[in-house]
Protein backbone atom coordinates (compact mmCIF):
# COMPACT_ATOMS: atom_id res chain seq x y z
CA UNK A 1 0.00 0.00 0.00
CA UNK A 2 1.48 3.34 -0.96
CA UNK A 3 -0.84 5.84 0.67
CA UNK A 4 0.73 8.78 2.46
CA UNK A 5 0.35 8.62 6.23
CA UNK A 6 -1.67 11.82 6.44
CA UNK A 7 -4.40 10.35 4.22
CA UNK A 8 -5.28 8.05 7.13
CA UNK A 9 -6.36 10.88 9.35
CA UNK A 10 -10.10 11.03 8.63
CA UNK A 11 -10.64 7.32 9.07
CA UNK A 12 -8.45 7.34 12.16
CA UNK A 13 -10.51 10.07 13.79
CA UNK A 14 -13.67 8.20 12.84
CA UNK A 15 -12.32 5.32 14.94
CA UNK A 16 -11.25 2.93 12.19
CA UNK A 17 -8.99 0.29 13.75
CA UNK A 18 -6.92 -0.38 10.68
CA UNK A 19 -6.30 3.31 10.02
CA UNK A 20 -5.04 3.67 13.59
CA UNK A 21 -2.82 0.61 13.20
CA UNK A 22 -1.37 1.87 9.92
CA UNK A 23 -0.79 5.31 11.41
CA UNK A 24 1.17 3.84 14.32
CA UNK A 25 3.27 1.82 11.86
CA UNK A 26 4.04 4.96 9.88
CA UNK A 27 5.11 6.60 13.13
CA UNK A 28 7.27 3.65 14.19
CA UNK A 29 8.87 3.25 10.77
CA UNK A 30 9.39 7.01 10.38
CA UNK A 31 7.69 6.67 7.05
CA UNK A 32 7.94 9.69 4.75
CA UNK A 33 5.11 11.99 5.68
CA UNK A 34 4.72 10.83 9.28
CA UNK A 35 5.65 14.27 10.58
CA UNK A 36 2.74 15.87 8.79
CA UNK A 37 0.45 13.16 10.15
CA UNK A 38 1.54 13.63 13.76
CA UNK A 39 1.37 17.39 13.36
CA UNK A 40 -2.24 17.14 12.26
CA UNK A 41 -3.05 14.55 14.92
CA UNK A 42 -1.91 16.86 17.68
CA UNK A 43 -4.76 19.22 16.89
CA UNK A 44 -7.26 16.38 17.14
CA UNK A 45 -6.16 15.24 20.57
CA UNK A 46 -8.18 15.97 23.65
CA UNK A 47 -5.66 15.27 26.40
CA UNK A 48 -6.73 11.72 27.07
CA UNK A 49 -5.55 10.48 30.45
CA UNK A 50 -2.24 8.67 29.98
CA UNK A 51 -1.24 6.04 32.53
CA UNK A 52 2.32 4.73 32.60
CA UNK A 53 2.91 1.30 34.10
CA UNK A 54 6.37 0.03 34.84
CA UNK A 55 8.03 -2.58 37.00
CA UNK A 56 10.54 -5.36 36.85
CA UNK A 57 10.01 -8.33 34.51
CA UNK A 58 7.50 -10.72 36.02
CA UNK A 59 5.96 -8.18 38.38
CA UNK A 60 2.60 -8.64 36.66
CA UNK A 61 2.39 -5.54 34.48
CA UNK A 62 0.53 -7.07 31.57
CA UNK A 63 -1.93 -8.89 33.78
CA UNK A 64 -2.63 -5.73 35.75
CA UNK A 65 -2.97 -3.64 32.60
CA UNK A 66 -5.48 -6.17 31.35
CA UNK A 67 -7.47 -5.76 34.59
CA UNK A 68 -7.32 -1.99 34.40
CA UNK A 69 -8.58 -2.14 30.84
CA UNK A 70 -11.52 -4.26 32.03
CA UNK A 71 -12.17 -1.76 34.81
CA UNK A 72 -12.36 1.15 32.38
CA UNK A 73 -14.44 -0.80 29.89
CA UNK A 74 -16.95 -1.53 32.64
CA UNK A 75 -17.32 2.26 32.94
CA UNK A 76 -17.78 2.45 29.19
CA UNK A 77 -14.48 4.21 28.63
CA UNK A 78 -12.34 3.24 25.68
CA UNK A 79 -8.76 2.15 26.21
CA UNK A 80 -5.60 2.22 24.15
CA UNK A 81 -2.66 0.15 25.30
CA UNK A 82 0.93 0.53 24.16
CA UNK A 83 3.04 -2.38 25.35
CA UNK A 84 6.77 -1.86 24.99
CA UNK A 85 9.25 -4.71 25.12
CA UNK A 86 12.99 -4.54 24.74
CA UNK A 87 14.58 -5.44 21.45
CA UNK A 88 17.82 -7.28 20.99
CA UNK A 89 20.81 -4.98 20.66
CA UNK A 90 22.36 -7.53 18.31
CA UNK A 91 19.67 -8.28 15.76
CA UNK A 92 17.08 -5.60 16.51
CA UNK A 93 14.54 -8.40 16.79
CA UNK A 94 12.07 -8.65 19.62
CA UNK A 95 9.46 -10.96 21.03
CA UNK A 96 6.52 -8.88 22.10
CA UNK A 97 4.67 -11.10 24.48
CA UNK A 98 2.32 -8.89 26.43
CA UNK A 99 -0.62 -9.63 24.24
CA UNK A 100 -0.79 -13.13 25.66
CA UNK A 101 -2.04 -11.81 28.97
CA UNK A 102 -4.51 -9.36 27.55
CA UNK A 103 -7.74 -11.20 27.18
CA UNK A 104 -9.96 -8.23 27.95
CA UNK A 105 -9.21 -6.88 24.50
CA UNK A 106 -10.82 -9.81 22.79
CA UNK A 107 -13.80 -9.05 20.63
CA UNK A 108 -14.09 -5.53 22.00
CA UNK A 109 -13.22 -2.71 19.68
CA UNK A 110 -13.18 -0.37 22.69
CA UNK A 111 -9.71 -1.68 23.45
CA UNK A 112 -6.80 -1.27 21.08
CA UNK A 113 -3.55 -3.01 21.95
CA UNK A 114 -0.33 -2.24 20.18
CA UNK A 115 3.04 -3.84 20.95
CA UNK A 116 6.14 -1.82 20.28
CA UNK A 117 9.77 -2.69 20.58
CA UNK A 118 12.43 -0.41 21.92
CA UNK A 119 14.01 -0.09 18.50
CA UNK A 120 16.04 2.84 17.38
CA UNK A 121 18.11 5.05 19.59
CA UNK A 122 18.58 8.64 20.66
CA UNK A 123 15.20 9.16 22.16
CA UNK A 124 13.57 7.33 19.28
CA UNK A 125 11.42 5.30 21.61
CA UNK A 126 10.03 8.15 23.63
CA UNK A 127 9.24 10.14 20.49
CA UNK A 128 7.56 7.18 18.82
CA UNK A 129 5.59 6.46 21.98
CA UNK A 130 4.49 10.06 22.40
CA UNK A 131 3.40 10.11 18.75
CA UNK A 132 1.53 6.81 19.11
CA UNK A 133 -0.23 8.23 22.19
CA UNK A 134 -1.38 11.16 20.06
CA UNK A 135 -2.73 8.77 17.44
CA UNK A 136 -4.71 6.83 20.04
CA UNK A 137 -5.94 10.03 21.64
CA UNK A 138 -7.09 11.40 18.28
CA UNK A 139 -8.81 8.08 17.60
CA UNK A 140 -10.95 8.80 20.65
CA UNK A 141 -9.45 6.58 23.33
CA UNK A 142 -10.36 7.89 26.79
CA UNK A 143 -7.51 6.19 28.64
CA UNK A 144 -4.15 5.32 27.22
CA UNK A 145 -1.94 2.91 29.09
CA UNK A 146 1.77 2.67 28.34
CA UNK A 147 3.34 -0.46 29.70
CA UNK A 148 7.08 -0.96 29.82
CA UNK A 149 9.73 -2.90 31.65
CA UNK A 150 11.46 -0.56 34.06
CA UNK A 151 14.83 -1.69 32.86
CA UNK A 152 16.67 1.27 31.50
CA UNK A 153 16.72 4.99 31.13
CA UNK A 154 14.98 4.71 27.77
CA UNK A 155 11.99 3.02 29.32
CA UNK A 156 11.88 5.34 32.29
CA UNK A 157 11.90 8.30 29.90
CA UNK A 158 8.85 6.79 28.27
CA UNK A 159 6.69 6.28 31.33
CA UNK A 160 7.61 9.48 33.03
CA UNK A 161 5.82 11.36 30.28
CA UNK A 162 2.53 9.80 31.42
CA UNK A 163 -0.01 11.74 33.47
CA UNK A 164 -0.13 9.09 36.18
CA UNK A 165 2.80 6.77 36.70
CA UNK A 166 2.28 3.38 38.34
CA UNK A 167 5.32 1.47 39.56
CA UNK A 168 4.74 -2.20 40.32
CA UNK A 169 6.60 -3.66 43.24
CA UNK A 170 6.01 -7.34 43.89
CA UNK A 171 6.59 -8.60 47.43
CA UNK A 172 10.09 -9.70 48.34
CA UNK A 173 11.54 -7.70 45.52
CA UNK A 174 14.51 -6.98 47.67
CA UNK A 175 15.90 -4.14 49.60
CA UNK A 176 13.97 -0.95 49.09
CA UNK A 177 17.27 0.80 48.65
CA UNK A 178 17.62 -0.97 45.33
CA UNK A 179 14.69 1.02 44.07
CA UNK A 180 16.13 4.28 45.20
CA UNK A 181 19.14 3.45 43.13
CA UNK A 182 17.07 2.96 40.06
CA UNK A 183 15.63 6.42 40.54
CA UNK A 184 12.14 5.04 40.44
CA UNK A 185 10.69 6.71 43.51
CA UNK A 186 10.90 10.06 41.77
CA UNK A 187 8.70 9.00 38.89
CA UNK A 188 6.06 7.00 40.80
CA UNK A 189 2.70 8.59 41.53
CA UNK A 190 1.30 5.30 42.75
CA UNK A 191 3.13 2.22 43.99
CA UNK A 192 1.27 -0.98 43.24
CA UNK A 193 2.24 -3.91 45.43
CA UNK A 194 1.01 -6.58 43.07
CA UNK A 195 0.86 -10.26 44.01
CA UNK A 196 -0.24 -8.98 47.42
CA UNK A 197 -1.40 -12.48 48.35
CA UNK A 198 2.20 -13.60 48.58
CA UNK A 199 4.19 -13.68 51.80
CA UNK A 200 6.09 -10.52 52.46
CA UNK A 201 3.55 -8.13 50.93
CA UNK A 202 3.06 -6.34 54.25
CA UNK A 203 6.76 -5.86 54.59
CA UNK A 204 7.06 -4.46 51.11
CA UNK A 205 4.26 -2.00 51.87
CA UNK A 206 6.06 -0.95 55.05
CA UNK A 207 9.32 -0.47 53.20
CA UNK A 208 7.61 1.67 50.60
CA UNK A 209 5.89 3.76 53.28
CA UNK A 210 9.25 4.26 54.87
CA UNK A 211 10.71 5.31 51.56
CA UNK A 212 7.96 7.84 50.94
CA UNK A 213 8.25 9.22 54.44
CA UNK A 214 11.95 9.81 54.04
CA UNK A 215 11.67 11.29 50.59
CA UNK A 216 13.81 14.43 50.62
CA UNK A 217 11.16 16.15 48.54
CA UNK A 218 8.28 17.26 50.72
CA UNK A 219 5.52 15.39 48.96
CA UNK A 220 2.65 16.74 51.07
CA UNK A 221 3.62 20.27 50.16
CA UNK A 222 3.25 19.39 46.51
CA UNK A 223 -0.29 18.24 47.11
CA UNK A 224 0.25 14.62 46.20
CA UNK A 225 1.93 12.00 48.26
CA UNK A 226 2.84 8.78 46.47
CA UNK A 227 0.03 6.30 47.15
CA UNK A 228 0.39 2.60 47.76
CA UNK A 229 -2.22 0.14 46.51
CA UNK A 230 -2.18 -3.61 46.99
CA UNK A 231 -3.48 -5.77 44.16
CA UNK A 232 -3.69 -9.36 43.05
CA UNK A 233 -3.96 -8.90 39.33
CA UNK A 234 -4.59 -12.56 38.58
CA UNK A 235 -7.95 -12.55 40.42
CA UNK A 236 -8.69 -8.84 40.25
CA UNK A 237 -8.39 -8.08 43.97
CA UNK A 238 -7.65 -4.42 44.59
CA UNK A 239 -8.16 -3.35 41.00
CA UNK A 240 -11.18 -1.18 41.87
CA UNK A 241 -9.08 0.43 44.59
CA UNK A 242 -6.34 1.09 42.13
CA UNK A 243 -8.82 2.52 39.65
CA UNK A 244 -10.16 4.99 42.19
CA UNK A 245 -6.65 5.94 43.32
CA UNK A 246 -5.83 6.71 39.69
CA UNK A 247 -9.03 8.79 39.52
CA UNK A 248 -7.93 10.70 42.60
CA UNK A 249 -4.57 11.36 41.05
CA UNK A 250 -6.13 12.46 37.82
CA UNK A 251 -8.44 14.82 39.72
CA UNK A 252 -5.44 16.19 41.60
CA UNK A 253 -3.72 16.91 38.30
CA UNK A 254 -6.76 18.79 37.11
CA UNK A 255 -7.41 20.85 40.20
CA UNK A 256 -3.81 21.72 40.91
CA UNK A 257 -1.73 23.25 38.18
CA UNK A 258 0.30 20.04 38.09
CA UNK A 259 -1.56 18.68 35.09
CA UNK A 260 -0.78 21.71 32.98
CA UNK A 261 2.74 21.76 34.35
CA UNK A 262 3.26 18.15 33.30
CA UNK A 263 1.82 18.76 29.86
CA UNK A 264 4.18 21.68 29.35
CA UNK A 265 7.14 19.68 30.54
CA UNK A 266 6.20 16.84 28.24
CA UNK A 267 5.88 19.06 25.19
CA UNK A 268 9.15 20.80 25.99
CA UNK A 269 10.79 17.41 26.22
CA UNK A 270 9.20 16.35 22.94
CA UNK A 271 10.48 19.41 21.11
CA UNK A 272 13.97 18.93 22.55
CA UNK A 273 14.05 15.29 21.53
CA UNK A 274 12.74 15.94 18.03
CA UNK A 275 15.26 18.74 17.49
CA UNK A 276 18.09 16.51 18.67
CA UNK A 277 16.97 13.71 16.38
CA UNK A 278 16.64 15.96 13.35
CA UNK A 279 19.99 17.60 14.00
CA UNK A 280 21.66 14.25 14.40
CA UNK A 281 20.30 13.16 11.03
CA UNK A 282 21.39 16.40 9.34
CA UNK A 283 24.87 16.16 10.80
CA UNK A 284 25.19 12.50 9.91
CA UNK A 285 24.66 13.45 6.29
CA UNK A 286 27.19 16.26 6.56
CA UNK A 287 29.70 13.78 7.98
CA UNK A 288 29.08 11.55 4.98
CA UNK A 289 29.67 14.48 2.65
CA UNK A 290 32.97 15.17 4.38
CA UNK A 291 34.15 11.65 3.65
CA UNK A 292 32.47 9.63 6.35
CA UNK A 293 33.11 9.18 10.06
CA UNK A 294 35.83 6.57 9.52
CA UNK A 295 37.92 8.91 7.42
CA UNK A 296 37.52 11.72 9.94
CA UNK A 297 38.49 9.38 12.77
CA UNK A 298 41.59 8.29 10.88
CA UNK A 299 42.58 11.91 10.28
CA UNK A 300 42.35 12.46 14.02
CA UNK A 301 44.34 9.31 14.73
CA UNK A 302 47.27 10.40 12.57
CA UNK A 303 47.21 13.83 14.25
CA UNK A 304 46.17 15.63 11.11
CA UNK A 305 43.38 17.22 13.10
CA UNK A 306 41.60 16.88 16.45
CA UNK A 307 38.04 16.02 17.53
CA UNK A 308 37.09 19.60 18.37
CA UNK A 309 38.25 20.96 15.04
CA UNK A 310 36.33 18.27 13.20
CA UNK A 311 33.19 18.92 15.25
CA UNK A 312 33.57 22.64 14.75
CA UNK A 313 33.81 22.27 10.97
CA UNK A 314 30.59 20.25 11.03
CA UNK A 315 28.63 22.58 13.26
CA UNK A 316 30.02 25.85 11.98
CA UNK A 317 27.70 26.19 8.94
CA UNK A 318 24.74 25.86 11.30
CA UNK A 319 26.11 28.47 13.63
CA UNK A 320 26.63 30.84 10.73
CA UNK A 321 23.19 30.35 9.25
CA UNK A 322 21.57 30.86 12.64
CA UNK A 323 23.56 34.03 13.14
CA UNK A 324 24.82 32.66 16.43
CA UNK A 325 28.18 34.24 17.11
CA UNK A 326 28.39 33.44 20.81
CA UNK A 327 31.48 31.39 21.52
CA UNK B 1 20.24 7.66 6.29
CA UNK B 2 18.14 10.54 5.05
CA UNK B 3 15.82 12.55 7.22
CA UNK B 4 12.94 10.65 5.76
CA UNK B 5 14.55 7.26 5.44
CA UNK B 6 12.24 4.86 7.13
CA UNK B 7 13.37 2.29 9.66
CA UNK B 8 11.39 -0.64 8.49
CA UNK B 9 11.34 -3.78 10.55
CA UNK B 10 9.39 -6.87 9.57
CA UNK B 11 6.59 -7.48 12.07
CA UNK B 12 5.11 -10.95 12.54
CA UNK B 13 2.28 -12.42 14.53
CA UNK B 14 2.93 -16.01 15.52
CA UNK B 15 -0.46 -17.41 16.35
CA UNK B 16 -1.91 -20.56 17.84
CA UNK B 17 -5.50 -21.03 16.88
CA UNK B 18 -8.17 -23.33 18.24
CA UNK B 19 -7.95 -26.21 20.66
CA UNK B 20 -4.32 -27.10 20.28
CA UNK B 21 -1.93 -27.02 23.18
CA UNK B 22 1.26 -27.76 21.29
CA UNK B 23 3.26 -24.57 21.25
CA UNK B 24 6.84 -25.77 21.22
CA UNK B 25 7.05 -25.19 17.48
CA UNK B 26 5.53 -21.72 17.79
CA UNK B 27 8.08 -20.82 20.47
CA UNK B 28 10.99 -22.04 18.38
CA UNK B 29 9.74 -20.09 15.37
CA UNK B 30 9.13 -16.95 17.45
CA UNK B 31 12.66 -17.07 18.73
CA UNK B 32 14.19 -17.75 15.34
CA UNK B 33 12.25 -14.84 13.86
CA UNK B 34 13.47 -12.59 16.62
CA UNK B 35 17.05 -13.65 15.95
CA UNK B 36 16.47 -12.86 12.28
CA UNK B 37 15.70 -9.30 13.37
CA UNK B 38 11.93 -9.47 13.12
CA UNK B 39 9.54 -8.10 15.70
CA UNK B 40 7.43 -10.98 16.82
CA UNK B 41 4.11 -10.77 18.57
CA UNK B 42 3.09 -14.09 20.07
CA UNK B 43 -0.60 -14.72 20.53
CA UNK B 44 -0.51 -17.32 23.25
CA UNK B 45 -2.54 -20.52 23.15
CA UNK B 46 -6.15 -21.30 22.27
CA UNK B 47 -7.05 -18.23 20.28
CA UNK B 48 -10.23 -17.92 18.29
CA UNK B 49 -9.89 -16.92 14.63
CA UNK B 50 -11.42 -13.50 15.33
CA UNK B 51 -8.86 -12.86 18.08
CA UNK B 52 -6.07 -13.63 15.64
CA UNK B 53 -7.60 -11.27 13.08
CA UNK B 54 -7.96 -8.49 15.62
CA UNK B 55 -4.38 -8.89 16.81
CA UNK B 56 -3.02 -8.96 13.26
CA UNK B 57 -4.90 -5.77 12.38
CA UNK B 58 -4.06 -3.82 15.53
CA UNK B 59 -0.43 -4.84 15.46
CA UNK B 60 -0.31 -4.16 11.71
CA UNK B 61 1.90 -7.16 11.04
CA UNK B 62 3.50 -7.99 7.71
CA UNK B 63 3.40 -11.70 8.36
CA UNK B 64 0.87 -13.90 10.09
CA UNK B 65 2.26 -17.32 10.93
CA UNK B 66 -0.42 -19.72 12.08
CA UNK B 67 0.81 -22.80 13.89
CA UNK B 68 -1.73 -25.55 13.92
CA UNK B 69 -1.37 -29.17 14.92
CA UNK B 70 -4.95 -30.04 15.75
CA UNK B 71 -6.10 -31.03 12.28
CA UNK B 72 -8.70 -28.28 12.15
CA UNK B 73 -6.70 -26.17 9.71
CA UNK B 74 -9.21 -26.41 6.86
CA UNK B 75 -11.85 -24.79 9.07
CA UNK B 76 -9.85 -22.31 11.13
CA UNK B 77 -7.38 -20.90 8.62
CA UNK B 78 -10.02 -19.83 6.07
CA UNK B 79 -11.92 -18.12 8.90
CA UNK B 80 -8.86 -16.06 9.73
CA UNK B 81 -8.37 -15.17 6.09
CA UNK B 82 -11.99 -14.15 5.75
CA UNK B 83 -11.58 -11.86 8.74
CA UNK B 84 -8.50 -10.23 7.26
CA UNK B 85 -10.34 -9.72 3.98
CA UNK B 86 -13.10 -7.91 5.83
CA UNK B 87 -10.46 -5.39 6.91
CA UNK B 88 -9.09 -5.33 3.34
CA UNK B 89 -5.77 -6.33 4.84
CA UNK B 90 -4.91 -9.44 2.80
CA UNK B 91 -2.81 -7.42 0.33
CA UNK B 92 -0.54 -6.29 3.13
CA UNK B 93 -0.22 -9.49 5.14
CA UNK B 94 1.58 -12.67 4.13
CA UNK B 95 -0.18 -15.61 5.74
CA UNK B 96 1.87 -18.74 6.28
CA UNK B 97 0.86 -21.93 8.04
CA UNK B 98 3.07 -24.34 9.94
CA UNK B 99 2.14 -27.73 11.28
CA UNK B 100 1.16 -31.17 10.14
CA UNK B 101 -0.85 -30.45 7.02
CA UNK B 102 -1.55 -33.14 4.40
CA UNK B 103 -0.57 -32.19 0.83
CA UNK B 104 -4.15 -31.97 -0.42
CA UNK B 105 -5.06 -29.67 2.45
CA UNK B 106 -2.00 -27.53 1.78
CA UNK B 107 -3.21 -27.05 -1.78
CA UNK B 108 -6.65 -26.10 -0.50
CA UNK B 109 -5.21 -23.58 1.98
CA UNK B 110 -3.11 -21.98 -0.74
CA UNK B 111 -6.22 -21.58 -2.85
CA UNK B 112 -7.74 -19.76 0.10
CA UNK B 113 -4.88 -17.26 0.18
CA UNK B 114 -2.16 -18.88 2.30
CA UNK B 115 1.23 -17.98 0.80
CA UNK B 116 3.03 -21.11 1.95
CA UNK B 117 2.60 -24.14 4.15
CA UNK B 118 5.59 -25.36 6.12
CA UNK B 119 5.46 -28.97 7.20
CA UNK B 120 7.67 -31.01 9.51
CA UNK B 121 11.33 -30.91 8.54
CA UNK B 122 11.25 -27.44 7.03
CA UNK B 123 14.43 -25.59 7.88
CA UNK B 124 13.90 -22.42 9.84
CA UNK B 125 16.31 -20.60 7.55
CA UNK B 126 14.21 -21.35 4.48
CA UNK B 127 11.12 -20.09 6.29
CA UNK B 128 12.88 -16.85 7.16
CA UNK B 129 14.12 -16.42 3.60
CA UNK B 130 10.65 -17.05 2.23
CA UNK B 131 9.26 -14.34 4.49
CA UNK B 132 11.95 -11.83 3.59
CA UNK B 133 11.20 -12.35 -0.09
CA UNK B 134 7.43 -12.35 0.24
CA UNK B 135 6.77 -9.39 2.50
CA UNK B 136 5.21 -6.73 0.29
CA UNK B 137 6.78 -3.33 -0.07
CA UNK B 138 4.73 -0.70 1.64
Amino acid sequence: MTTTPVSLIDELIAGDQRALALAISAIEDRKPGYRELVGRLHHETTDAHVIGVTGSPGSGKSTLVNRLAEFYRSRDETVGIIAIDPSSPFTGGAVLGDRIRMSAAVGDDGIFVRSMSARGSLGGLSTATADAVKAMDAAGKDRIIIETVGAGQNEIDVVKTADSVLVLVPPQSGDAVQMLKAGILEIADIFVVNKADLDGADRTVKELLDLIEHDPIDQEANGWSTSIVETVATDGTGVDDLGSTIDTHSAYLETSNQGIERDRKRYAEEVNTIVREELAILLEREIDRQGGIDELAEAIRIRETDPYTVAESLVDPLRVSLGDDVD
Amino acid sequence: MGADASQRTIRCLVAKVGLDGHDRGAHVIARAFRDAGFEVVYSGLHRAPEEIVEAAIQEDVDVLGISILSGAHNTLVPEVIKGLEEYEAMDDIVVVVGGVIPDDDAEYLKEQGVAEVFGPGTSIQSTIEFIRESVPER
